[in-house]
């Protein structure tokens, strides 16, 4: 009987063991994936890039794109009318020609490329694109990227994205319709002289055409695994591993093959630094973005370090709810009296630079081909001793002698450095003041802001489309990101009116003029720093440029030497 | 014993009725949406999303749909992943994990009894305090720091086995002894103390005056009692390491189900993290229900239901 128990127990066990040899036996067999790098390459030279993410693929559906790692892979597995160059400006890809424009400007007429395929081998044709914006402004999608045809001002789009418009989810108004099937029509609601950045919102991958056949037979299924979509692209998704990574392979079927020289890019997701870093040295990975931490030990290596800036630029809300922080001249003592010099060299220490702006630098050249920043420059810029002068005068303005006030931040580790950094200056500059810092979640540090529930607030911003609009119209009074009770109807006016011109040259010199009323003249916020990445890459990669909108490399033009 | 059995899964259902219930409306209480670009939505776009994934009904009307299509067997699907059902989901990432927990279970519970035998049979000589300082090692550091140091001298410096990821049987060595760490201390502690308890005991100076020989007074009177408390804490320590271990995997980048539980919460992933608790649950339920079958197969005093038979 108790012997019997005994060999309970050990069969448990028995299986137990049996169980992992044949779990790790399973994956002996898929390991001959030729991890490693361009090494092994030999006499075929096969050029193979090693990258990572730091997340899962949340869609392969490019209507459904939503985030960094799903929308770089959009723009690297499918094509639209058009792709940004490594300046950023949006070139030909599947359209064969600029478009025919008729109506005053307000309908544009593309011809296709009669040589762009699906990776099944059906073309690319003009249904293709019907389809597909229809099914992004689609209330069944409900991708949250339908705004962008908002933004592009495809006509009905905003009707149909209404859900108290009678047009409300009719997809058939949509400005958009086959004429053949390689050329397709397209209405806007307005002039698209308007827009300066039109071409290079429609290369967004909530643009990009779908199979609708294919899509259909689908179903459920479409795109949830690597052959459960058809590409378009330069590259295609050949080795789907959920929560590990997945292998992209030049696209043969590539109208332009000739061009894209990586064969193989091994995509690997890796959320833990040291184990990026230490991936990096050992050869397994080309490229990796690196935190202040690594900076110095990187910065003096000149093949490897590179920094590089983005658009989103990270500010202080400050809250006119606040009795204090409605006060002028408190808000400008605030915004002068930290240095934000030393909160990106020092603490951030990765190439983000101090801002004393709202649009960023390097983002959009105007009509006279000028950066934004080049005429608004710095704004607001001061040093302590100005910042106490404005600070006293606030005070006596209140009548109190000391504020408290609490900073809402995000709960990270380097945004606790920055609040308790920007708490030490002001309180050492500003007498009378004391700060908190309140760190939430974000979901929750999202609620407060939205409910108005706070004094200053950590807050960041990036561009939806590339245009200063993106950033300015944030602030207009009552939009729904104002969050901070700011009202300026000069600022409004300044919105409005801009939002409609079409001489470009006046339109630029609104939006600077309504910049300049929001920091320098009513230092609503106070801007923090424009973001920058460090990055370590491998010597042997060649044309590395990333996109300031959109997904943030075209692999097609990168090289491995 | 059938019918303990029987009437044990009966509870569970109820107990895993109240855990979903619990969970269900728990989770409601999280602020935000389930949306990752939500700071940029407008009200419009907000009223859409909702109305697509039937979030503009009533809490408990979403209970009730839940819980229905719970009893259909059908999870729902992700927010973060479009479309993707929870189902598969969870079975394509528990395997890693699955693994990896069994194996750092295995080798701990290997090296921890040896330990704790060892440190018991040897009480207070260099033997015990050398079993003893590991455990207190093993305890105190976190594994994530074994990980590291593991991963930089084995991976990086001596380059005998690899950094990360997860490709084959060498790829498992790492993760799973850094894993094991937390085992071996727990193992060897607990093993030590009961051991050293059950050795003092009556029966033992009854068995050994019987004449039995040292092997067997150990092996059959000394080892199995001290077994029962080591059963009861590894069957919950064995889950939790099977259902994936958050910083473990994040290090060597594992593939497992870890991430997925954590960052559902963050991300008001609903379908996501009720599933994961679902899981959680059931198998903890069943570990239990396990760990009290093994309780009469080590220790006949201890019969379950036998006594009302």
């Amino acid at each position: 009987m108790k012997k019997s128990k005994w060999s309970l127990l050990l069969t448990i066990v028995l299986v137990l063991s049996v169980f992992l040899s044949a779990c790790s036996g399973g994956k002996k067999e898929e390991k001959a994936n030729g991890g490693n790098g361009s090494s092994d390459g030999g006499g075929s030279k096969e050029k193979v890039l090693n990258l990572m993410e730091t997340s899962e693929i949340p869609y392969l559906d490019n209507i459904m794109a939503d985030d960094q790692v799903s929308l770089n892979l959009a723009n690297n597995v499918y094509e639209g009318l058009y792709t940004l160059n490594d300046k950023d400006e949006p070139v030909l890809s599947g359209a064969a020609e600029e478009p025919e424009e008729k109506d005053g400007g307000k309908t544009w007429v593309f011809k296709l490329r009669d040589d762009a395929v699906w990776s099944n081998g059906d073309k690319v044709t003009a249904n293709d694109y019907v389809f597909a914006w229809r099914k992004a402004v689609s209330k069944d999608t409900a991708t949250q990227y339908s705004f962008i045809y908002q933004v592009a001002g495809i006509l009905n789009a905003d009707k149909i994205l209404n859900p108290e418009d009678p047009m409300y989810n009719k997809t058939d108004k949509l400005g958009i319709k086959a004429i053949d099937d390689h050329t397709i029509e397209v209405k806007f609601a307005g002039p698209t002289s308007a827009k300066p950045y039109l071409k290079a919102v429609l290369s967004f991958p909530t643009f990009y055409p779908q199979p609708e056949k294919f899509v259909k037979e689908q179903g459920k299924q479409y795109a949830l695994e690597a052959d459960k979509a058809l590409y378009n692209g330069p590259f295609a998704l050949k080795k789907w591993e959920h929560e590990k990574g997945w292998v992209l392979e030049k696209n043969d079927k590539y109208w332009d093959k000739k061009n894209v020289k990586v064969d193989k890019i091994n995509v690997n997701i890796l959320k833990d630094e040291a184990t990026r870093i230490n991936l990096f040295e050992t050869g397994k990975l080309d490229r990796t973005t690196i935190s202040a931490e690594y900076v110095d030990q990187y910065k003096d290596k000149k093949d490897v370090f590179s920094t590089v800036p983005e658009s989103s630029v990270f500010f202080l809300r400050m809250n006119q709810k606040n009795k204090a922080l409605a006060n002028k001249n408190i808000r400008h003592a605030l915004d002068m009296g930290w240095d934000k010099k030393q909160l990106t060299d020092v603490l951030l220490n990765n190439g983000s630079v101090p801002a004393y702006f709202l649009v960023p630098s390097k983002f959009v050249n105007g009509p006279d081909g000028a950066d934004f920043r080049e005429k608004n420059g710095d704004l607001n810029k001061g040093d302590a001793k100005k910042a106490k002068e404005y600070w006293e005068k606030g005070l006596k303005e209140l009548g109190v002698k000391k504020l408290d006030l609490t900073l809402l931040n995000y709960d990270t580790d380097t945004a606790q450095k920055d609040a308790q950094f920007i708490k030490n200056q002001l309180e050492k500059n500003l007498p009378g003041l004391s700060m908190k810092i309140k760190a939430q979640p974000f979901k929750q540090k999202l609620k407060l802001e939205e409910n108005m529930d706070y004094d200053i607030s950590y807050a960041g911003w990036g561009p939806d489309y590339p245009d200063p609009m993106t950033f300015i119209d944030m602030f207009v009074t009552g939009g729904s990101h104002n969050e901070m009770n700011y009202s300026n109807k000069k600022y409004d006016e300044l919105v409005k009116k801009a939002s409609s011109e079409t001489d470009l040259k006046k339109r630029w010199d609104m939006m600077q003029q309504a910049e300049k009323i929001l920091i320098d003249e009513d230092a609503a916020i106070s801007p923090m720093y424009q973001r920058g990445y460090a990055f370590i890459t491998k010597s042997n990669i060649k044309n590395i440029h990333n996109h300031s909108f959109g997904g943030d490399y075209s692999y097609k033009d990168w090289d491995v030497e | 014993m059938a019918r303990f059995v029987l009437k044990r899964l009966l509870y569970m259902l109820v107990t895993l009725f109240i855990i979903t219930s619990f969970t269900f409306f728990l989770m409601k209480l999280l602020p935000g949406s389930p949306f990752n670009n939500e700071e940029k939505l407008t009200d419009q776009q907000k009223f859409i999303l909702n109305e697509k994934y039937g979030l503009n009904d009533p809490v408990p009307v979403q209970y009730f749909n839940y819980m229905s299509n719970l009893a259909k067997g059908d999870l729902g699907v992700s927010f973060q992943y479009d479309n993707r059902p929870v189902s598969t989901m969870i079975t394509e990432r528990i395997g890693p994990s699955a693994v990896l927990g069994i194996e750092a279970t295995i080798i701990g519970t290997i090296i921890g009894l040896i330990l704790g035998i060892a440190a018991a049979l040897k009480h207070n000589t260099s033997i015990d305090y050398l079993s003893s300082l590991i455990a207190v090692l093993g305890i105190s550091i976190p594994s994530f720091v074994f990980a590291g140091v593991l991963q930089y001298y084995v991976g990086v410096k001596l380059e005998w086995l690899p950094v990360a990821l997860w490709d084959g049987p060498k790829y498992h060595v790492l993760p799973a002894l850094s894993l094991s760490v937390f085992v071996i201390a727990t193992v060897a502690r607990f093993m030590r103390t009961e051991m050293l308890e059950v050795l003092g005991q009556d029966y033992i100076t009854t068995a050994k005056s019987k004449g039995l020989s040292n092997l067997v007074v150990i092996w059959k009177h000394t080892i199995r009692n001290a077994m029962i408390p080591v059963v009861t804490i590894l069957g919950p320590l064995a889950i939790n390491l099977i259902t994936g271990t958050l910083i473990i995997e994040k290090i060597f980048a594992v593939p497992g189900l870890g991430f997925q539980f954590v960052s559902s919460i963050q991300l008001n992933d609903y379908p996501v993290i009720m599933a994961t608790t679902i899981f959680y649950s059931v198998c903890f339920i069943i570990v239990i229900l396990i760990v009290d079958i093994l309780y009469g197969v080590i220790d006949p005093r201890i019969r379950v239901a036998g006594g009302k038979g």
